[in-house]
């Protein structure tokens, strides 16, 4: 340590704040370096779904009828996974890991926008899962025939994945308040997510799923985001292989939509920037 | 060690009733915070004048924290009055948090980052930040300027924790137990870099459990006790520490004497008088600030 060399303190009515714009910028670059720079969160995110994605293409290989194969109907699912590993399940653990060590604590004493926070966790789970599609859809069609969408099958993909992706960020960032830490947001929200593709048609055709798991799987996005997504990837005619005997695009952006006002009120009732009981 | 900041002669805390201080850094009037059925704080006065440095002392759950995190912002309180920089802490926005600088006790949590991009990144939120490689200059941490936050040891952490406390330029430092695992020669660079901040006229509120840290650094020392400031005063004067008697120590045909005088000079003098050379094992000693601090809590405990 020396002695401080350079001015003193300023009167800060006289220097503007730095812009919104400027905060955000910054925060965007802070959350993808955190992102990145883990090794536990990048195996776990991105690394998985695509270890998934080639294990049971090479196991799974049988025909579903009308030319396509299994590892086709898996891969909307798989990507539907991944996004929701890129948000809930990373929203969850990361902020209940920042409010644990006084990360979200030391933020709330600066001059930072609070809006900022959330735009970075916004900017970082966009780089994951548009990284996570990419990495998807190129294994798929270098190794697994899946054909690309095409034309209006894009817009489709885009509007489901942004949705599906809005529904669980918000989701988790409400989860986060729940857990203690961490690890222990980690506990409760991977068991619920492995669970919840075992009955919403990801590691399975959702036709071979019992009714009533269907129905509880109904209530969560998963199941709406692969449906939708599977809308994108599959003819037509595999449609009549699904409950409602077609895509239903109407309903996956209503329940999508309605998960988004659910999950903003719940971070807007339940988000804390202190560990409980310190106010 | 003497103080040089403008410290008005009168350094007793503010009587309760008296009006909010305008000029001061931090005015606090009749403050009661409750959790649940406990009040944690219990009508405390506080005045802490610009310029100054302040230390809070008080056993652990005295309401130290508390008190602090209330003048911060991070906590609501269930009475009094309270004005930071002239503004209510609990309607406070960016412009005023931007002239605040905060160490908490928690610390500033666990980070991917380097310490240069953090303190880039924090710096980044404030109108005038100060330049990262200068801040980590200041706290000693030049080295670690490439290192991850995580990677740091506690004693580096923490001094991380005070990089990104005055990388925004405060005109006012919160520090909560600032040097909590330092070594003594950090705890000793620490001492000269809050002097530093002081000479630039930073007004700090420091929290310690180290008397000899409040000793050193502070203009004046307020011991909180029960949720109350049982008293403000110069270090010196704590405790009526600067009127006590002095205890002379010396050694005289073979036998430790020693005598509490109102005029220990006089009875050197003395002393010497009776001695053809040096006095042997010659002391004078006043109550250090440890002994009257103990006092006072123990009195308050009893």
């Amino acid at each position: 340590m020396s002695a401080v060399s350079t001015t003193g303190t300023t009167d800060p009515s006289r220097t503007a704040l730095p812009s919104l714009g400027a905060v955000y910028r910054t925060r965007a670059g802070v959350e993808c370096k955190e992102f990145f720079r883990q090794r536990e969160s990048v195996v776990f995110t991105l690394v998985f779904p695509v270890l998934l994605l080639v294990v049971f293409g090479a196991v799974l290989d049988y025909d579903l009828g009308s030319g396509v194969t299994f590892i086709q109907y898996f891969v909307p699912g798989v990507i539907a996974a991944g996004i929701l590993g890129a948000s809930l399940q990373n929203m969850a653990i990361s902020i209940a890991t920042e409010r644990a060590d006084g990360t979200l604590k030391s933020l709330y004493g600066t001059p930072m926008p609070r809006s900022a926070y959330f735009v970075g966790k916004v900017v970082q789970v966009l780089a994951v899962t548009v990284l996570i599609i990419a990495l998807l859809l190129v294994i798929g069609a270098g190794f697994y025939d899946v054909v690309l969408p095409s034309g209006a099958d894009w817009l489709t993909f885009a509007w489901v994945a942004g949705l599906g992706a809005a529904a669980c960020t918000l989701l988790g960032i409400a989860v986060s308040s729940l857990a203690r830490n961490g690890r222990s947001a980690s506990a409760t929200v991977t068991p619920i997510a492995l669970v919840l593709q075992f009955i919403s048609g990801v590691f399975f055709e959702f036709s071979q799923v019992p009714v009533w798991m269907q129905t509880v799987a109904s209530l969560f996005p998963l199941k709406w985001m692969a449906q939708g997504l599977r809308s994108v990837f599959l003819p037509d005619a595999l449609a009549a292989q699904e409950p409602a005997g077609s895509w239903e695009l109407g309903r996956v952006a209503l329940v999508l939509g309605a998960w988004c006002v659910a999950g903003l009120v719940l971070c807007v009732l339940t988000f804390r920037w202190q560990e409980r009981g310190t106010r | 060690m003497t103080s040089t900041s403008a410290v008005p002669a009168s350094t007793a805390a503010p009587r309760p009733g008296e009006p909010l201080d305008p000029d001061a850094a931090i005015s606090v009037r009749g403050l009661v915070k409750r959790y649940g059925t406990a009040t944690a704080v219990d009508g405390l006065d506080l005045d802490i004048r610009r310029g100054e440095i302040f230390a809070l002392l008080g056993p652990n759950g005295a309401g130290k924290t508390t008190t602090v995190e209330i003048c911060e912002g991070f906590r609501d309180r269930d009475g009094g009055e309270v004005r930071v920089l002239g503004t209510d802490p609990a309607t406070g926005g960016r412009r005023w948090k931007a002239q605040l600088g905060i160490v908490l006790q928690s610390g500033a949590g666990d980070s991917q980052l380097t310490c240069r991009e953090l303190l880039r990144a924090h710096g980044s939120y404030y109108s005038d930040p100060r330049d990262p490689d200068e801040v980590l200059e200041l706290v000693g941490l030049t080295e670690k300027a490439r290192s991850r936050g995580r990677t740091l040891s506690g004693g580096q952490r923490r001094r991380l924790d005070v990089a990104l406390g005055i990388v925004g330029r405060p005109a006012l430092l919160f520090l909560d137990e600032p040097t909590t695992g330092f070594d003594p020669e950090a705890r000793r660079q620490f001492w000269s870099l809050i002097r530093s901040l002081r000479d630039l006229g930073t007004t700090m509120l420091l929290t310690t459990h180290y008397l000899d840290e409040a000793e050193a650094l502070a203009d004046r020392v307020g011991v909180i006790a029960r949720g109350r400031l049982a008293e403000v005063a110069r270090p010196a004067e704590l405790g009526g520490r600067g009127r006590a008697p002095a205890v002379v120590r010396w050694t005289e045909d073979g036998v430790r004497r020693s005598e509490a005088t109102a005029t220990p000079t006089a009875f050197v003098r003395d002393l010497a008088a009776r001695f053809p050379g040096e006095v042997p094992d010659l002391a004078v000693a006043r109550p250090t600030l440890e002994d009257v601090y103990l006092q006072m809590i123990g009195e308050d405990r009893a």
